[in-house]
């Protein structure tokens, strides 16, 4: 999914040990191995829960430097939203909210239990729990979990956004199902609601991962009677621990405990504040310094603070106690794509790919607490990652000889003219970009900077294919982190060919390759383990053969929380902190 | 033209003994308004140094490039890789050594993160915010100075139908404004991309807007010039409107119009500065020195003289003009007392 400036990483557990390692708790030395790791510190957030509190009274204060895509759960394709939108949309299956590796284990939510897999993995049922109701008093039913997952996959021209993963995994109806507000008669067939409390999906094929697919908020259940299509995000009705107050498009929202929702039922989630206040549009460094000053709970987007906050963080003892490096999952990186001339040329891509000086960019993004340099499409904690590096350059940093190579090869030997596009609201990926330029320019390629707007990048900007064509953007700033933690969930949105969108669309690449797309479907039907594995890796090499993308960075982010935070402690699942649990003492 | 008050020329043919108030042995002249002012601007040391530096900025400006290539100063080249003399610590992005990284290569220092020679950018960006400023000025000036004659020469429903637009561009929001279009056309319009639509942008915006004023100061002046007996003489001798607005009375309005646009410039060069702050005047790697005070504004705590040194250039630019447009008012002013 897309990460605001950070992405929020769904960490596989095989490699979780190396994560353990990388936050550097505090603990001084007392010599008893039950000891537990320290609570308070630099990157204390990272492995344990800081600030412990029963105080249930105060109010969570979050904003934002942009706006949300969309706060509606159908609808959106940010981590932080799909980490956020828990606290009103109850999906089937969700991440434990437990700091450290424990994090990336799924557990049941809105269902009774993980989902039962028959006919060979083909068949997935759960059970929803019994006598659920929304913030409204309706009963929540297993009819709205379909009714869910129909709006936000099948309504395209609606709902835009989100991932369409479910669309391309059940099996279609014939002939092919047009949505529930084109399609009055009864739906989608495979999908089946025997009765209030059970749902059962049939799919095209096999899928070993479905348990972590109903864990995005497109499975959080909708009723079709209060659904109004695009203005629903204006008036959403809980399933969660909260429910809407308000909500301003451009401004923010309110959010106040849903009284008829309780832990007991068994739901996850907690209420521990008696209202969560959520600022939209507020630039990045001041909220960097509301946030030192403590009078935010936090930066909601949880892609760390801006570069030039960085220093004054790190630099005061004080205020690095409340920091946490943390290892977000996500890769920083440029897609270049293969519709724009002369990037579709595969050696004018190699040229970009040999020219960029990714040291320099490293330092530009904010140094190596932001990230480690990258050469692989998926990040070290996701399985299925190898090491290597299809175009290596001396210490990282270019090699203007090979790139002007590549250029003469391709026909272009002076360079060309082309278009970068970053999210203007994010200084750091602008510094990046910007240093990316000075690196082009010095093999003659004229990159020119065109900034656009976070909250529409993917719907109107760099995700649809015609502006993009029409802009001549061939190179596109780019941070993306797994949809789920397996090599499938990284990588099938971002290069598999049937998941090109013209609007809302994640192959920036454009890439398709029917070498990878044939092994990333067979592979995810395997139901042998170590050979899905072997086949993430081989679609990893094939991507960067193409040259699809140049990666950047593993990102690292730097967040922060004030003392007024309780309960706070980072994700794994999502790179960030866990929005379920946070409190405030103001 | 003819004068409102005509200066007496006197011939001097004959050089008779008696010198009246000259030491030196020059012969009596007479002279022009301009040589009076320019005497009297001469006097003012303060308008002199400000015009001076004034002008050096606009050299600099004008041969920005040449100056780059000739010491070596590359705005946007980065010195960010450690592994290839990296000027940045790569923890916090912040210039390694003091003064912000100053140094006998780099004289003001480099910038955080990219570790780009502040002088070189500062250089760079000169011809950017003096250019629009500049550019801005003479739009302002050109459409006040035009509707501000024609009004106030015509009056009647010309005068007041001028006026009440004038009064509708005041009202306008004008921050507000320039921001709005700004953000809006940003990456492709008019045929124009990248830089130079950003220039033509900025300077739209912040000379098309400010007309009014030198619109009113003309109108006023015009006002007042429109009953003096040559402009009299002139319609007597059969002169039509257009002559007399550009032949009579746009000459006298040029003291005016000269002092209000020295005064005018340091403004424009604010605003062109907030826009950039703003983040919706020109685009990386660009540089302007509004832009490097809006990044450097970040840094204030970890990095001062980051900030320090685009906040002085733009200081004294403001200080130059201030002072040069004070003293020639000063100069041109009969009224003033002289020196």
């Amino acid at each position: 999914m897309q990460h605001r400036r950070s992405m929020s990483g769904m960490i596989t557990l095989a490699v979780i040990g190396a994560l353990a390692l990388s936050a550097c708790s505090s603990s001084k030395g007392s010599g008893s191995s039950n000891t537990p790791a320290a609570k308070t510190g630099y990157n204390a957030a990272n492995t344990s829960l800081v600030n412990a509190s029963t105080n249930k009274n105060g109010t969570v204060k979050y904003a934002l430097s942009s706006t949300p895509d969309s706060l509606d759960p159908g609808n959106t394709y940010y981590a932080w939203v799909w980490d956020f939108s828990r606290l009103y949309a109850s999906p089937l299956t969700t991440f434990k909210p437990v700091p450290g590796n424990d994090s990336l284990t799924l557990v049941p939510n809105l269902a009774t239990s993980l989902g039962v897999p028959s006919d060979g993995g083909k068949t997935w049922t759960y059970h929803l729990r019994p006598n659920l109701k929304y913030s409204d008093g309706s009963p929540i039913t297993a009819a709205d979990v379909k009714y869910a997952v129909e709006r936000s996959n099948y309504a395209p021209d609606v709902f835009s956004n989100g991932p369409t993963y479910f669309n391309a995994v059940l099996a279609q109806n014939t002939p092919a199902y047009a949505g529930p507000y084109k399609d009055k008669t009864g739906g989608l067939k495979s999908i089946e609601t025997p009765d209030a409390t059970t749902i059962v999906f049939h799919l095209a094929s096999a899928f070993a991962d479905f348990d972590y697919l109903v864990s995005n908020p497109q499975t959080a259940p909708v009723p079709q009677a209060k659904d109004t299509g695009a203005n629903y995000v204006k008036n959403i009705i809980s399933s969660g621990p909260y429910e809407f107050k308000s909500y301003t498009d451009s401004r923010g929202a309110v959010l106040v405990p849903n009284p008829n929702w309780s832990a007991a039922s068994g739901l996850v989630g907690a209420q521990n504040s008696k209202e969560i206040d959520l600022t939209f549009n507020q630039e990045q460094v001041s909220i960097d310094n509301d946030l030192m000053a403590g009078n935010l709970t936090g930066d909601v987007a949880g892609a760390g603070t801006a570069a030039a906050s960085q220093p004054k963080i790190l630099n005061d003892a004080t205020l690095k106690a409340n920091a946490d490096d943390a290892l977000s999952g996500a890769l920083s990186y440029v897609a270049m794509s293969t519709k724009v001339k002369p990037l579709d040329n595969l050696d004018c891509r190699k040229a970009v790919e040999y020219a960029i000086d990714k040291v320099s960019a490293q330092n530009a993004y904010g140094g190596p607490n932001r990230g480690d340099i990258a050469t692989t499409v998926l990040p070290p904690n996701v399985v299925g990652y190898t090491k290597y590096d299809d175009y290596p350059t001396p210490s990282n940093s270019g090699d203007v000889a090979k790139a002007k190579d590549e250029l003469t090869k391709c026909g272009h030997p002076s360079g060309f003219d082309i278009g970068l596009s970053a999210r203007a609201d994010r200084p750091n990926e602008i510094s990046m970009a910007t240093s990316i330029q000075a690196s082009l320019k010095k093999v003659g390629i004229n990159a020119t900077i065109q900034q656009y707007p976070s909250g529409k990048y993917f719907s109107d900007f760099a995700g649809a294919p015609a502006f993009v064509h029409s802009h001549n953007i061939g190179l596109i700033m780019m941070a993306w982190a797994a949809d789920w933690p397996t090599g499938y969930g990284f990588l099938d949105q971002i290069i598999a060919g049937d998941t090109i969108k013209a609007s809302g669309n994640s192959n920036l690449s454009e890439l398709n390759d029917p070498t990878v797309n044939q092994l990333l479907q067979q592979a995810i039907q395997n139901t042998d383990a170590s050979a899905r594995v072997k086949a993430w890796g081989q679609v990893d090499k094939q991507v960067m053969d193409d040259a699809a993308i140049v990666p950047m960075l593993y990102r690292k982010d730097l967040l922060y929380r004030p003392p007024s935070a309780t309960n706070v402690f980072v994700t794994a699942a999502y790179g960030m902190y866990d929005y379920l649990t946070i409190g405030s003492t103001s | 033209m003819t004068l409102p008050t005509g200066d007496i020329e006197v011939v001097t043919g004959a050089h008779d003994a008696v010198d009246l108030d000259r030491l030196d042995g020059d012969a009596i002249e007479g002279r022009s308004p301009w040589q009076i002012s320019w005497r009297r601007l001469k006097r003012d040391r303060a308008a002199m140094v400000g015009g001076a530096v004034a002008v050096l900025l606009v050299l600099v400006a004008i041969f920005s490039k040449l100056i780059e290539s000739g010491f070596h100063l590359d705005p946007n080249a980065t010195h960010n890789n450690q592994f290839h003399g990296g000027l940045i610590d790569p923890n916090t992005g912040l210039p390694l050594g003091s003064f912000g990284g100053m140094s006998s290569h780099h004289l003001l220092g480099v910038e955080p993160l990219s570790g780009r020679d502040i002088l070189a950018r500062i250089v760079e960006g000169s011809w950017v915010s003096l250019l629009v400023a500049f550019s801005a000025t003479l739009l302002s000036n050109a459409i006040g100075t035009v509707l501000g004659i024609v009004a106030g020469y015509y009056g009647g429903w010309i005068d007041a139908f001028i006026s009440r637009i004038m009064d509708i561009f005041l009202a306008f929001p004008l921050l507000l404004f320039a921001i709005a279009i700004s953000a809006s056309l940003q990456n492709e319009a008019f045929g124009l991309k990248g830089l130079p639509l950003h220039i033509s942008v900025l300077i739209f915006v912040i000379g098309f807007f400010n007309w009014p004023y030198m619109g009113r100061i003309i109108r006023g002046q015009t006002i007042s010039l429109r009953e003096r007996e040559f402009v009299a003489a002139a319609r007597g001798l059969g002169a039509r409107g257009p002559y007399i607005l550009f032949k009579e009375l746009l000459p006298n309005l040029v003291a005016p119009i000269l002092v209000y646009s020295t005064l005018l410039m340091p403004s424009n060069i604010l605003f062109e500065a907030a826009l950039d702050f703003l983040g919706v005047g020109i685009a990386p790697p660009q540089s302007s020195w509004g832009q490097e005070l809006a990044q450097a504004v970040d840094y204030y705590q970890s990095d001062p003289e980051y900030l320090i040194v685009p906040g002085v250039m733009i200081f004294i630019a403001v200080l130059a003009f201030n002072l040069f447009g004070d003293g020639l008012r000063d100069a041109l002013d009969p009224k003033s007392a002289s020196r």
